[in-house]
């Protein structure tokens, strides 16, 4: 529960500046801690943050209003979200909202940018982009603590508990369970067990050793895009700078990915030896493990294995006796911003700044954190990295393809038996993983997320692999039961919402794509307005400044091309329909005038215009 | 004479600038009407349209008549044009769209300075107004767009010359800057 009335917003604050330190580049930090605290950040924190941080007011009123996690006025006591990932929704969570708004007493449906909060300030109702739970949803976010496996009762269960103001810790704690659901281990997986080996070879060996395994192992980024980690690696070395840095990437954003997730639950360990090993290649003192809000629940388990690290000395000063090896790790959150995923928007939310991407080049590996050279890798790259250090590059290379060693771990959900995590081999087809998972009458995949590609039955050969599908993990089944249409919305509507505002291609043209999918959804599109599509689709790929945008038409551009009837049989006969309804808009005139004549009705055309 | 290529213009919710900004091409309106014969245009207070192979609009729709009128000249129209600001995007007139109808016309008929005999018109041949200001776009397929508070001058003279000698339209960068 948040509320309290004995702690002061001036005291809080000043609490927090006291443990957490004044550096500007925590103000986020210091913004999270507040609105956990208080529900919103009230005024009297922006000025006390702005005296204190030595940041203007306008800075810190924009990251406000940067971070959907970040409110400027109260949410209720109890915050509630619910993920609206496509998959959430195959598994019913617009039923259940439903349900707990009129269990609340609230009116309407919550949409993005518009949460319900009752009067009374108890309990407010909102939408999150996916939470990173599709295989045990539909899920919500109630203060940011994660809550599983949504059903009607439970739906049920929680409006009581927020009717009776229980505090959450007092909340049975099965709702808050979160599954690993690991069903296929592979070189990664197979073996958690870690006991420094990898940091003691490298001390062993050199630097120079451990990198030159990286190298032979071929090892790619894990994040999606595939840059070759011992280059990044090198570079980062080998670039001038007073100040090193290593910085994970857990803002696992991607709608339908979650392997980080249980990479960070059971593989911690691994995860951070593989950011030492790192650190100790390139030199750095310093590391971030930048965490997405949405993971809040983690917090504590990361930061007592960092500790516990530190106490076995393989974290901190003289890592494993060595004068000179000194390296530690801060975790910051984020706060609900996809585009953070994004390496240089997360290096500029690692400062404390809205998520807006950098120019690039300079690449964070010479001008990152600080604008010091900087490796951000994501969690599953640290995690191979830590492995072949310890065991070396041929162990890696053993499996894979040419241009993709190793293997893949993919966050399978949407219509299957078995959804959860499976590690494959790079090179296994799709259709094999379908298999696996148990997924029948498949219309449709969607890999790599949101930004990835969607697959018809005629790409289900084809291999996860840099050099045919590559992708971030994400693996999103869709039946013959689904309209998918539905997935276009959903996916037209999160990059409306999540686009960062910077650019024009990807600002307004995700907001001119996400209604002219709607329009196609009423019934009311045209050949014209899927031609649009296409026209807006290629500019924003041409045009936006960073991947967000490149990426963002992709969805509706792919079932397009490849499941062209989902959106012709919705078209209106009109070669073109006017995008909004020119009877209904005379409505307030003909409501002040009195008038209802047929001369104050405006009649559709029947066809004519083509 | 009737080969000659048949142009309309029309003003909808616009403030006739645009149609100024075509006066302004000066002596080089003889040389158009030696290429185009005009139909309906306010240039020859023609008011019915017939069959014409280009039309350019002026301004939003704001209102009913603008979306028959709107309405006609895509029929009638082979080529439309958006010209000017408020064509291509509601413009000026559209700034009324951060406020109600109602809010509106209280403002202009009822409590705004110096008004007299307050009250909102009502009568049959007023038309309606929309809830809102749209671009043309909105409302019907629309074939070019030229931009413009109002476009220069010589901007819709090059475009003019480009459309009817059937060349690919494209502006020297003077005259789509606008700064």
């Amino acid at each position: 529960m948040n509320v309290s009335a004995a702690v002061t917003v001036e005291g809080f604050v000043a609490e927090s500046l006291a443990t957490h330190g004044r550096d500007p580049r925590h103000l986020l930090q210091h913004l999270i801690r507040v609105q956990q605290r208080f529900s919103y950040v009230p005024d009297a924190a922006v000025e006390a943050l702005s005296a204190a941080l030595d940041v203007t007011r306008t800075q810190v009123r924009a990251a406000i209003a940067f971070y959907a996690f970040l409110h400027e006025r109260p949410r209720g006591a109890f915050e509630i979200r619910f993920s609206d990932n496509i998959t959430d929704r195959m598994l019913g969570s617009r039923r259940l909202i439903r349900l707990l708004i009129e269990r609340l007493g609230l009116m309407g449906l919550p949409a993005w940018g518009r949460d319900l909060i009752r009067s009374d300030g108890r309990v407010s109702v909102g939408l999150a982009s996916c939470t990173g739970m599709c295989d045990q949803g539909p899920a919500l976010l109630i203060n940011g603590q994660a809550v599983t496996n949504l059903d009607a009762q439970r739906v049920d269960r929680i409006a009581d508990l927020v009717q009776e103001g229980i505090p959450l810790d007092r909340w049975p704690g099965e709702f808050f369970r979160v599954e690993n659901n690991i069903r296929r281990r592979g070189l990664l997986l197979g073996n958690p067990a870690t006991d420094g080996a990898a940091l003691r070879r490298l001390l062993d060996e050199g630097a120079d050793a451990a990198l030159a395994e990286v190298e032979r192992s071929g090892l790619r980024g894990r994040g999606g895009a595939g840059f070759t980690t011992a280059l990044k690696w090198r570079f980062c070395r080998e670039a001038p700078g007073t100040d090193r840095y290593v910085v994970c990437n857990a803002d696992e954003g991607e709608p339908g990915t979650f392997k980080d997730r249980v990479l960070l639950t059971d593989y911690a360990d691994l995860v951070i030896e593989g950011m030492t090993v790192c650190a100790g290649v390139i030199g750095a003192r310093r590391g971030f493990l930048y965490l997405r809000g949405e993971y809040l629940y983690l917090l504590p388990h990361l930061e007592s294995v960092l500790q516990r690290r530190r106490a076995e000395g393989l974290l901190g000063a003289r890592i494993l006796g060595r004068d000179g090896f000194d390296f530690d790790i801060e975790i910051h959150l984020g706060a609900g911003a996809y585009i953070c995923g994004e390496e240089s928007a997360l290096i500029e939310s690692l400062e404390g700044k809205r998520g807006v991407t950098r120019k690039r080049p300079p690449f964070p590996v010479t001008s990152g954190f600080d604008d010091q050279p900087t490796v951000v890798n994501n969690v599953e790259t640290f995690l191979a990295a830590a492995r072949v250090v310890q065991w070396g590059g041929y162990w890696l290379r053993g499996e894979g393809t040419d241009q993709s060693a190793g293997s893949k771990i993919l966050s399978v959900s949407g219509d299957c038996a078995r959804p959860g995590i499976y590690e494959y081999p790079f090179g296994t087809p799709v259709h094999r993983v379908l298999s696996d998972c148990g997924a029948e009458n498949t219309q449709a995949v969607q890999i790599s997320g949101a930004a990835g590609a969607t697959l018809s039955p005629a790409d289900f050969d084809r291999i996860i692999a840099f050099e045919d599908l590559p992708t971030a993990g994400s693996f999103m089944i869709f039946d013959d039961s689904r309209d998918l249409l539905d997935m276009v919305r959903n996916f037209a509507a999160f990059f409306a919402h999540e686009s960062c505002g910077f650019c024009t291609p990807c600002r307004v043209g995700g907001a001119l794509l996400r209604n002219l999918v709607e329009k196609v959804v009423a019934g009311q599109g045209s050949e014209y307005d899927l031609s649009e599509i296409r026209h807006i689709g290629a500019v924003m790929r041409q045009a936006s400044y960073c991947g967000l945008g490149h990426t963002a038409p992709n969805h509706v551009l792919n079932t397009l091309d490849k499941f062209p009837s989902i959106y012709r049989r919705r078209l209106a006969r009109e070669a073109h329909t006017p995008s909004f309804d020119l009877d209904a808009a005379l409505s307030e005139a003909r409501g002040i005038a009195g008038r209802n004549d047929p001369g104050a009705h405006i009649h559709a055309l029947s066809g004519e215009t083509a | 004479m009737a080969d000659k290529p048949r142009v309309a213009t029309v003003s909808l919710c616009g403030c006739f600038g645009c149609h100024m900004s075509l006066l302004d091409i000066d002596e080089r309106i003889l040389q158009l009407v030696d290429l185009v014969t005009f139909d309906r245009t306010p240039l020859t207070d023609i008011k019915t349209l017939g069959d014409c192979d280009l039309g350019l609009i002026e301004g939003g729709v704001a209102n009913a008549e603008n979306v028959e009128v709107l309405r006609e000249f895509r029929r009638r129209c082979k080529t439309l044009v958006a010209v000017g600001a408020c064509a291509v995007n509601g413009g000026i007139p559209a700034m009324r769209n951060q406020f109600g109808l109602a809010e509106c016309l209280r403002e202009s008929y009822c409590d705004g300075i110096g008004v007299h005999n307050p009250g909102i018109p009502s009568d049959p041949e007023i038309p309606l107004l929309l809830n809102q200001v749209h671009p043309i776009h909105e409302v019907v397929a629309i074939d070019y767009f030229l931009p413009g508070c109002p476009p220069s001058a010589d901007a819709i003279w090059t475009f003019l010359t480009a459309f009817l000698e059937g060349r690919p339209i494209a502006f020297p960068y003077l005259q789509i800057h606008f700064d």
